[in-house]
This record gives structure tokens, sequence and C-alpha cells, in this order.
């Protein structure tokens, strides 16, 4: 009986893999990408920046070597005012990036009027959009390595030092973590290609989003807070909940998680990314590093928040993709 | 298999309100080229996109090829060639690596994918432009692309949407051209045009859109039956007493009616071709002919003389 069922169903389902075809899309859109003029420009920035941020940096910690056993981990957070650090850097980099790589990923296929063209081949939309957004987080996460092992050599020959193998596994998940900072920006830039017909609106509604994150967000959650939660009788308690719930809202802005991943990924003694109550000092040796085990039981939930964050508004821009018409 | 390419029953289309498709039934057979021909906004183009399975019809069922393009449009786009209204290519890419994209997502080998798009290149002569962007291309040039791009994955079924629209006559005539050897080469083609000259030269059979609906369906001499009544103009000039020829030429078998034109022309209007009997009885009556001619039914006429019709209708 259920047997019948099962075979009436699979004769009513759509025929074929939905990622029928992703294959060539995900090249396509990857030789695309990498080939664009816009991708030129926004490489010889990145390496601009980490050049000169690791050149800065090299000069000031030739002084310490040997000080420090997490001297590579020091290349990406060095910087000397006014200049940022690498890492400072790639907060603004990487959603400038994302944003530039995805604004017009869909909308642009409209203007092209291509769209029913690649439509009518035999491929599914499923597998359209994904391969652009997979093509596009592949591009991105090729820079980023790139630029990665370009930071780790030149440090090596800066610093004439060889990075141990925890600050290589330290800064392997912070290039993850990064991967997934920028997808959830391109995944945003993606939604907004998919519901503004004019590439210059979805870019322009992308940045507005970041700009928001990036500047008022924080200004909002602290105006906010003591409405939210006033203090009543000048409580410990009260204060706690106050600034666990600014912590918790500040935690919505992807800035904050990347932040705080980074903190813990890139700075070994940093012990919590929230609050620092007595009882988790109790029995620690202040400035000792943590194993990197326990930094990644620190920012494990930001770095599935970033996964899941990118997935989330991937499958926003999906239904919203599939229920659109396709003549223009 | 099914003689029948295309089998549309009751095929509806509605976006809220307002109904693109109205219950449209449309049968086409193998090796036809049949002409789906209307003002614009009548729902060809919506119709087009529910065979390929681009969009879904509200109510009614559809075939093609067999095929089921709500459930299989994997298969159905597989065998179907479209060629949307306006063609889009990545401009910046060549035109060689325009189709390697195609036949990659029709899930062509490499070197299967190169053969083809050689022949491709080669059948609609942009061999020689076939390494330079899209972006270079002249309205003609992308046009070919286009077949191009159709031919590419060899299928038994083309759609064409508006496909000669702003091409110069002779990059038109060449077009029309393509439409025929592809018909001689037994795959079905459906067109949907305006310029209705164009699609009389190669259309075996046409349909004629209005508000959704089919009103129309046939070859074109049997729309000209259906609509101008008798389908047969025939111009005759001569001289000699006018009354004299008129009355000659009105007493033919199957004369409908006869008009002097100026000078020495005539019209006949006449259920069948009456060329030989006319000159006889222009003869007879005592005149000298000077000219004899068919004037073929145009669709022009069949088309101007509906959509007056339905005007006069709805004015009413």
């Amino acid at each position: 009986m259920s047997q019948q069922h099962e075979s009436t169903r699979v004769v009513r389902a759509r025929e074929g893999s939905p990622w029928t075809g992703l294959g060539a899309v995900i090249m396509e859109e990857m030789a695309d990408s990498l080939t664009s003029a816009r991708m030129r420009i926004l490489e010889v920035l990145i390496a601009l920046t980490a050049a000169g941020t690791v050149f800065i940096s090299v000069q000031d910690l030739r002084n310490t070597v040997g000080e420090d056993p997490f001297l590579l981990l020091k290349l990406f957070t060095t910087g000397r005012d006014p200049l940022p650090s690498f890492a400072g850097f790639l907060v603004f980099l990487i959603p400038l990036i994302s944003i530039a790589l995805a604004f017009d990923a869909v909308n642009s296929e409209f203007s092209r009027r291509s769209l029913s063209r690649i439509l009518a081949q035999p491929i599914y939309r499923d597998a359209f959009l994904l391969g652009k957004f997979l093509a596009r987080l592949g591009t991105l996460a090729l820079t980023l390595t790139v630029i990665w092992l370009l930071i780790i050599g030149m440090g090596i020959v800066g610093l004439g030092v060889p990075p141990s193998g925890e600050e290589v596994a330290r800064s392997l998940w912070f290039l993850l973590a990064s991967i997934f900072y920028g997808g959830i920006w391109l995944a945003l830039a993606m939604v907004f290609s998919i519901v503004f017909r004019q590439p210059a609106t979805a870019a322009l509604a992308s940045i507005a989003v970041w700009i928001f994150f990036t500047v008022f967000w924080e200004m909002l959650v602290g105006l906010a807070v003591p409405w939210l939660r006033p203090l009543k009788y000048g409580l410990v308690e009260e204060v706690l909940a106050q600034e666990q719930l600014e912590l918790a809202l500040n935690r919505i802005s992807p800035n904050t998680l990347y932040g705080e991943v980074l903190l813990a990924l890139l700075y070994p003694s940093v012990r919590s990314v929230g609050l620092l109550l007595p009882f988790q000092l109790y029995r620690a040796v202040l400035g000792n590093p943590l194993p990197l085990r326990e930094s990644l039981l620190l920012v494990w939930p930001h770095l599935t928040g970033l996964i899941g964050g990118t997935i989330l508004l991937f499958a926003l821009g999906y239904v919203l993709f599939q229920r659109q018409e396709i003549r223009a | 298999m099914s003689d029948l390419v295309i089998e549309a029953k009751g095929l509806t289309k509605r976006y809220g309100n307002v109904v693109a498709v109205d219950s449209l039934d449309l049968e086409v057979h193998r090796g036809e080229v049949f002409g789906l021909l209307g003002p614009n906004g009548a729902g060809k183009t919506t119709t087009i996109l529910m065979l390929l399975g681009l969009t879904e019809p509200t109510a009614g069922t559809v075939r093609v090829l067999g095929l089921d393009p709500v459930l299989q449009p994997l298969s159905v786009k597989a065998r179907v060639g479209y060629m949307p209204e306006q063609m889009g290519f990545y401009d910046e890419l060549t035109a060689r690596q325009n189709l390697f994209y195609i036949a990659r997502l029709n899930g062509l080998g490499r070197e299967e994918a190169h053969r083809r798009i050689d022949e491709v290149l080669e059948r609609l002569g942009l061999s020689d432009v076939a390494d330079r962007p899209v972006a270079t291309f002249s309205r003609g040039m992308r046009q070919r692309l286009g077949v191009a791009e159709v031919l590419l994955k060899r299928p038994q079924l083309v759609i064409m949407d508006e496909p000669t629209q702003g091409l110069d006559p002779e990059v038109a005539r060449r077009f029309l051209q393509i439409v025929r050897d592809l018909k001689a080469e037994g795959v079905t083609v459906l067109l949907s045009s305006h310029l209705l000259h164009q699609v009389q030269a190669v259309c075996d059979r046409v349909g004629l859109f209005y508000r959704g609906r089919m009103v129309l369906e046939g070859s074109v001499p049997e729309l000209a039956q259906q609509v101008l009544g008798s389908a047969y103009h025939i111009r005759v000039e001569a001289e000699g007493p006018s009354s004299a020829l008129v009355d000659a030429l009105k007493g033919l078998p199957d004369a409908v009616g006869v008009e002097k034109e100026d000078g020495n022309r005539y019209r006949v209007v006449a259920r069948r071709d009456l060329r030989a009997e006319a000159a006889e009885a222009v003869v007879k009556a005592g005149g000298r002919l000077l000219g004899l001619e068919v004037e073929m039914p145009s669709l022009d006429d069949i088309y101007a003389r509906y959509f007056q019709e339905v005007e006069h209708v709805a004015a009413a």
C-alpha cells in the first residue's frame, strides 16, 4: 500500500535531479567572476591591503621575535595607527567584495535578456541559482585562500620563523569563518539582485544594509537596551541582564559575529567573547593561551550562526527566484 | 511515436485577473511549420513559455513531443530549441564560448560540444567571427548565432518568438531560408510573428491569436476563404467598351463581383482561379487583353479584415 502511494508520488514529481547542469553553471560563472574587471580591482585592493599591513606588522614583530609563541597570528592582528590590522581590514573588505560579486547576479541576466535562453536549456532554476551562488562563494574562497597563503609566505620570509601547527590550524579556521562571513553578504546581495531589476538599486540596497550593521546597529542596540531592560534597583542581576541583552542583540549583526570569531581564534589568550564573570577566571592563569579546541568552543555558535545565516538568506533568494516569472 | 508534436487542450494562463491565454487548443504535426500570429499581448509568448515548461499553466493540459512540460521539463528542453524574442548573449564572451556554455548545459562532452559548435557555426556562416566577442556582432549575426545555439542540441522542435523582428529584408530572407531548410530536415517549427508576409512565405498553417484565444486556424488559403469569403482576386487589364467588358466578366461562373478600377483595369473577385475564362470572355466581348494576373490572398488582407470585423462587432 505504502509502496503504491510512493510510486504515484514519484510519477507526479518533477523528473531528474534539480542539480542537473550545476557543474556547467558553476564553471561558467566562476570563469566569468574571476576574469571580470571588477574582480581585478578587488584583487589589487586586497593584495595591497595585505602587503601593507603585513609589511608593517613584520617591522613591528621583528623586535619581539621569540617572545611570542603566536607570531604568525600577530601578522593578521598587528596594526599601526592609523592603519588597522589586516583582520580589521577584512571586516570591511569582505562585505565589499561579496556585494560587488553578487549584486547583479540575477538581474543582469534579465537586463541582458539571457535568462530565458539559459533556462530553455535542460536545467532547473535550482541549479542556475545555486550555481551562481557557489561560483561566487568559490571565487571569494579562492581569493581569500590566496591572500592567506601570501600572508603566511610573507611572514615566513619576513620573520624567518616557521609557523607552528597550532597557528596554521587557527588561521585556517579563521579563513573558513571569513569565507562564510562573505557568504552572508553574498547571499544578501543575491537576494537583492533577485528582488530589484536594476543592478544599481540592488547594489545600493546591499550597501545600505551593510552600513546599517556597521554604523547604526550598535548605536540602536545601545539606545534600545536601557529601554527594554531598565535598571530599576541597580542590582547586579539587572546590570548583567542588560549586558546580556546588548550582547545578544549585537550578535544579530554578522560584523559582530565575525569580529568575535576573529578575536577568539587569532588571540589565543582570549577566554570569553562575551561577559567575563569571576567564576570563569577561577584557577585560570591569566594571559595563558587557550588550546585551539577551547577557543573553537567559544565561537562555535558564531561559526554555525554565520553558516546558518548564509543558508537562510540563500533559501530566501531561492524561494523568491522560483516564484518569479521569466518574461521580463 | 505520435505524429503530434504539440498537443494543447484547454490551455489557460491567468495572471491575477488577467487572462493571458484562454482555453487554447492547438495541434501541430511533425514536420510542420506553424505560425502563431496576432497583435502584441495576444498571448503568443505566454503560450510558448508554457510549451517549454518555463511557466506553469493555470489550467488545461499540454504535451510536447509526447512529454509533459510541467513534470518533464528537462526532457522537453533537451529536445526543443527555443529562440526568445530578444536574444541576449554574454557580450564579453566570444560566439564560440557562448555556444560552449549552452552545449555544456545540454550535457554534451567537451569533444562532442566542439564538434557540434564547429558544425553549426559553419552552417550559419559564422566560422570567421567565431572567436570575436558577441558585443561586436550586428543584429543579423546575433540572430544567426541564436539559430546556431538552437541547432546545437539537434532539436526535434524549434520554437521561435518573433524571429524576424528588426532584421533587414536580406537577413530576414536568409533567415526564412533557414526555416525552410529545417523543415526539409524534418524538424517541426513553431514561430510567432506579426510580420505577416514572412509568416505566409514559410508557414504551412497559421493560428491567429486575439486576446488569449486562437480565433482562426488553418492554411493561408483556408483562412482567406473563411475571412475574405471569395479568395481569388483577378486583375484584368483590357482595352475596349468598358460596360460590355464588365458584363462579360460578371457573367463568368464562380465570379462574385467585378469592379472597374482606373483606366483599363478591372478587378474580378472569384471563388476560384478564373484567368483562362476571363481571357476568353474579354476577347469574346471585343476587348483587347493587355494583362491578366491573379492576386494571391495575403495574410495582411486576412488579418486586416479580421480585425476590422472584430472592431466592428465590438463597436456595435
